[in-house]
């Protein structure tokens, strides 16, 4: 081959190469960016004073002098808001109030349409909510035009059918509005205590808040007037309330919103400590943590001293055969056997068969099973590449075989299986089939931090909470920070325990080496 | 060198010119074959080895001096399909027999490999690594031996003040002169020594064969080697070995200046090998 062609060679192999690695360098930013990008949302965001409500008032965080400032200020801002709404619902009252007289008069009638009337009336109860009892009133005026005999009333009943179905409407529609400002504001003063916690709050986040804002200001619609695909359109809320007195409520509320939430860019660290409330509506992701990583150190406990020991003994002791080719090919066939398999595994057998219950015991032993032929290869390669001196010398000086594997090979050694320990802690981590039958609950109780008690608890793990919450989340849309957070968080577990591993990996070769000092 | 290979007939070792107290056979093989699998390549050999003397085996390469040498301390046993007959003893105890306690054999007889093998622990920790496994545990003891082996290996001088560093930042010389410490802190009978020079530079090779002088008399030494000018400068006896097959043994004078076979003479003069 002639010397220019070689080069030429050469250089397309070694740019090839390069290029190779640029792209899979970019795949992993295109992958990796955006996931941060989001996940740090969970962490860093424009909180709101009912953020800083909630953890003074759940978690004990914060300044209760300063908070109590902080909410006379949003009550004074938010006040014109709740007074709109309490004239309008005056004047409905009045409308409804107006509709009596003429309704006892029909009530006196002694023909069918009174003791209709009658009937009804006696339903009426100023305990029960408003928009009640314009319904029992709406139903006996639509009943009443059935029963109409003479003209001479038929025009009154039709009158009243008209306007009590006017107050039903703007009723209807004050109490939408109410709910879509209760969810941007939290319930409204004097309201009862809602049961679901996350009722009892307004928007922690501005940038959720901002979105429910837009649902307070414009109403979503489905517009079908095009053949074939439906098309979203927001109509203005502000449309079904012109001419009352709601209608600046919409511009107001559109340019007080900050003063009526004061969101301020917040720090919550408590993400990665607090547990989490009402399913991740609030509070942080603590117990998913905690989870990965009982999982994880139980799996790595029962995997490497199996591994190790069967690494020892297919390279050290066992004689070559069939038999060892056999269990080769099993090991190395094993390492590719679908997770969701070792998953069924360990329900059939830990589950069903040994009676073990659901929890982070059983959940570790088949997290044990999957990385424990990534365990047995590593360690072994790394226990052949001792070199045969090491163990010559030990051997030459009376030691016996099993002396010299553990007081020469193994240290030997010890950079490769750490590393192929700490990889395989990474997958453990990230496993998510294994666990789902055998110890993961969408819910349940943060475990203890003493390993002792938990061995029998079920529990929520990084990598299935990310799976449930996404596609069984009722609200999954409002926790998409709390999604990527997680999301982020296990790829910077895995990250930093590579980055460990190579780290441990460096300093003990270089410790074996001689080269420190 | 230039007299005829006829004017000594004999193979048998000639231990004429040896006082009588000196002649303690220390080594005696009778017999001995070594197979690979079913190809023998070390061919009913008898030789008996001085007690305190330096005896080296020179050869050209795969004939077999090396499997010789490590089956005295039966370090062939690691390699698959290797076999013996005959009979080899060792302080007349059966290397080979049913009952042998192959750690006390081995720690009769130290060896010392071609290439430098520390193992990557401190050099304190290499030293002991012996006095360890025989059942020696306590400090002040360990460092006693410690510091007795280098001084015996000549090596103290140059490490009295990094003993807790690791063995393998010594250079090339100074690492074989810690496997000779290291063999000789088991106290052994007998030193076996493997082509011990054949990777270091010449200084650190005159150095390890000042120190195979200095211990001559004390121990036992038997000393595989390529180089002929080493053998001849070291060693007490000499045997050549050719294709499996002691050719001569006798005192190492003798057996350079006046061969008694002609292949020795072909080789030691450098026709072969």
């Amino acid at each position: 081959m002639k010397i220019t062609t070689r080069k030429m060679l050469d250089r397309s192999f070694s740019s090839f190469g390069l290029f190779s690695i640029v792209l899979m360098i970019l795949a992993l930013l295109v992958i990796l960016v955006p996931i941060f990008k989001r996940g740090s949302t969970a962490i860093v965001f424009n909180g709101t004073v009912e953020h800083r409500r909630f953890l003074l008032e759940r978690f004990e965080r914060g300044d209760e002098q300063e908070m109590a400032s902080e909410i006379t200020a949003i009550q004074a801002a938010q006040k014109p808001v709740y007074d709109m709404i309490e004239h309008f619902e005056n004047r409905q009252r009045k409308y409804l109030d107006a509709l009596n007289e003429p309704l006892t008069k029909l009530a006196k009638r002694s023909d069918s349409i009174g003791r209709l009337t009658k009937r009804r009336l006696k339903r009426l109860d100023k305990n029960k909510p408003f928009l009640t009892n314009v319904k029992t009133i709406q139903k006996l005026t639509d009943r009443l035009k059935g029963h109409v005999d003479s003209d001479n009333i038929q025009a009154e009943i039709e009158q009243l059918d008209a306007t009590i179905q006017k107050i039903e409407t703007q009723t209807k529609n004050l109490v939408e509005l109410k709910e879509a400002i209760r969810e941007l504001l939290g319930p409204a003063p004097g309201e009862t205590r809602p049961v679901l916690l996350r009722k009892q709050y307004g928007q922690t986040r501005w940038d959720r808040a901002q979105v429910k804002l837009h649902e307070v200001l414009y109403i979503e619609k489905w517009d079908y007037s095009n053949e074939g695909m439906g098309r979203k359109v927001f109509e203005p809320r502000v449309e079904h309330f012109r001419g009352t007195e709601i209608e600046p409520l919409f511009d107001y509320m559109e340019t007080n919103t900050e003063a009526m939430l004061r969101p301020q860019l917040t720090f919550y660290w408590g993400f990665l400590t607090d547990k989490s409330m009402d399913i991740h509506i609030f509070g942080g992701i603590f117990p998913e943590l905690l989870g990965t990583v009982y999982l994880t150190l139980g799996a790595i406990l029962f995997a490497v001293p199996m591994g190790v020991i069967a690494a020892i003994y297919f390279s050290e002791y066992a004689r070559p055969g069939i038999i060892i080719s056999f269990l080769r090919i099993c090991i190395s066939t094993l390492a590719g056997v679908p997770s969701i398999v070792f998953g069924m595994f360990g329900l059939a057998f830990l589950l069903n068969g040994c009676h073990l219950p659901k929890g982070v015991l059983a959940g570790s032993l088949t997290l044990a099973l999957v990385i424990l032929p990534t365990i047995i290869r590593s360690a072994e390669e790394a226990i052949r590449a001792v070199p045969r001196t090491y163990r010559e010398a030990a051997l030459s000086l009376g030691a016996s075989r099993w002396r010299t594997v553990v007081t020469v090979v193994i240290p030997a050694a010890l950079p490769g299986i750490l590393t192929g320990t700490v990889i395989s802690m990474g997958r453990a981590a990230g496993e998510t089939a294994p666990i789902i039958f055998t110890a993961a609950a969408s819910v349940a109780a943060t475990l203890s931090l003493n390993p002792l008690q938990v061995w029998d608890q079920p529990t929520q793990a990084l990598s299935w909470n990310i799976y449930n919450l996404c596609t069984e989340h009722e609200a999954a849309n409002e926790i998409q920070h709390v999604l990527f957070g997680m999301t982020a968080t296990i790829i910077l577990v895995v990250l930093f325990l590579n980055l460990f591993a190579i780290i441990l990996r460096a300093r003990i070769s270089k410790k074996l080496k001689g080269e420190t000092t | 060198m230039t007299q005829s290979p006829a004017t000594n007939a004999s193979s048998i070792p000639s231990t004429a010119n040896i006082e009588e107290s000196q002649k303690i056979a220390h080594v005696t093989a009778k017999d001995f074959s070594i197979y690979y699998s079913s190809k023998e390549v070390v061919k009913k050999i008898n030789l008996d080895i001085w007690a305190k003397k330096v005896t080296a085996i020179i050869g050209p390469s795969g004939c077999g001096k090396s499997t010789f040498l490590r089956s005295i301390n039966r370090m062939n046993d690691l390699i698959p399909g290797c076999t013996v007959t005959g009979d080899l003893s060792l302080n007349g105890t059966n290397v080979y027999g049913k009952r042998i306690d192959i750690t006390a054999l081995r720690k009769t007889a130290g060896i010392v490999f071609q290439k430098p093998n520390p193992f990557p622990k401190s050099i304190f920790d290499n030293i002991a690594y012996g006095p360890r496994l025989h059942g020696v545990t306590r400090r002040p003891e360990l460092e006693l031996v410690v510091e007795k082996s280098l001084r015996q290996a000549a090596l103290w001088d140059e490490v009295k003040d990094r003993l807790p560093n690791n063995a393998l930042s010594l250079s090339g010389g100074q690492q074989q002169r810690l496997c000779i410490a290291r063999s000789l802190a088991i106290e052994p009978d007998i030193l076996l020594m493997d082509e011990p020079t054949s990777a270091l530079d010449p200084k650190a090779t005159a150095r390890i064969e000042d120190l195979i002088s200095e211990l001559r008399g004390k121990y036992t030494i038997i000393i595989v080697t390529h180089n002929m000018q080493q053998a001849s400068r070291i060693s007490d006896f000499t045997a050549f070995f050719y294709e499996g097959v002691l050719i001569e043994y006798d005192q190492t004078l003798p057996l350079f200046t006046n061969p008694s076979k002609k292949r020795t003479e072909d080789y030691i003069t450098g026709r072969f090998g």
